[in-house]
């Protein structure tokens, strides 16, 4: 039993100290860290295609690999965010921004869920006053009134 | 009974909506080249890598651009019939090679019949980029005038051939 153990703990050791080696190979920042920046940040308002649910930075589709290969290219020679966006949508269309512009055809996507709020809340407001209009205060009769302090008097 | 009408009206445009879903293709995304220029290029060709294929070389043609792997398994189920419609030499049939090795390429053309006239090599995906390549196979339909008229996304089954690729085909060559 000592054995395995001792064994079990001596392969744990191996398995912790190749991960650490691994990292140790990653592979260094690129040099010059606004460029870095400004990559990292595009790629994480970019859609991956291939995996659609997946920014650009999180995705490891060979395509999402091209595409940030060829954002840092662009960044590289001084390109703005707005014109490697624009470069991207010509291609791909509006589909790879994480934000779609607001245009003609998403119109209902930007207003839609103020309008359904707004419906809501217009339609709880007519609701409620509905209801206050039907509940009219209906004072007790006498005999009602009794029966309450008799209810109350046998409480207390 | 009239308090039920509001919800049963709201509850069926939701499932309306949601029904119309079931049947979209999430992966279909309307590209932004139809009805643009075909982007330029020149490409080794894979029968002969000291010669380019360009698109220039088909202006005043109607012309079936075809993005192809021997790696893509949907490129397997399309390419019969790529061949039988290459045989009828109804449309001329021009391919691109995605992200691929000459090797491969040549190798899958000779076990399963090549369609192309001529098979452009885009070894690094560039050029598949600048036509918003994203899934392979995908098709583009280009006219006279090298304007892209019709982009198919995935592979081309019967049924696109017959009822869009063909009587477009048809159109375009008229014009």
């Amino acid at each position: 039993m000592k054995v395995y153990s001792i064994l079990r703990l001596a392969l744990a050791c191996l398995l912790l100290h190749t991960t650490i080696v691994l990292a140790e190979e990653a592979q260094p920042l690129e040099a010059n860290q606004a460029i870095e920046v400004q990559v990292q940040r595009l790629s994480e308002e970019l859609r991956c295609l291939v995996c659609q649910n997946q920014t650009l930075a999180d995705s490891h589709a060979d395509l999402a690999l091209d595409l940030k290969r060829e954002i840092r290219e662009m960044a590289t020679k001084g390109m703005s965010d707005k014109e490697i966006v624009d470069y991207l949508v010509e291609r791909y269309g509006d589909f790879v921004r994480y934000r779609p512009p607001l245009k003609s055809s998403t119109v209902l996507l930007w207003v839609g869920p103020f309008g359904l709020l707004l419906a809501g809340g217009v339609g709880l407001f007519l609701q409620l006053r509905r209801r206050q209009t039907m509940t009219t205060d209906a004072p007790l009769s006498a005999e009602e009134a009794r029966k309450v302090s008799e209810l109350l008097d046998k409480e207390s | 009974m009239r308090r039920f009408i509001l919800p049963l009206v709201i509850f069926l445009v939701v499932a309306g909506f949601l029904f119309k879903g079931l049947n979209l293709d999430p992966r279909e995304v309307p590209s932004p080249l139809v009805g643009k220029p075909a982007p330029q290029f020149s490409l080794p060709r894979l029968d002969n890598p000291e010669t380019v294929f360009t698109p220039k070389e088909m202006l005043g043609k109607v012309w079936l651009f075809n993005v192809w792997a021997s790696w893509c398994g949907a490129c397997r189920d399309e390419h019969p019939l790529l061949v039988e419609l290459a045989k009828t030499g109804f449309v001329p049939v021009y391919g691109m090679d995605y992200k691929d090795t000459r090797e491969d390429a040549q190798q899958w053309l000779d076990q399963r019949g090549n369609p192309y006239v001529a098979t452009a090599m885009d070894i690094d995906g560039q050029v598949g980029i600048d036509y918003g390549v994203y899934g392979v196979p995908e098709t583009y339909v280009i006219d006279k005038k090298g304007t892209i008229a019709y982009k198919q996304i995935g592979p081309i089954t019967e049924e696109v051939l017959r009822d869009k690729l063909i009587p477009l085909i048809k159109r375009l060559k008229a014009q």
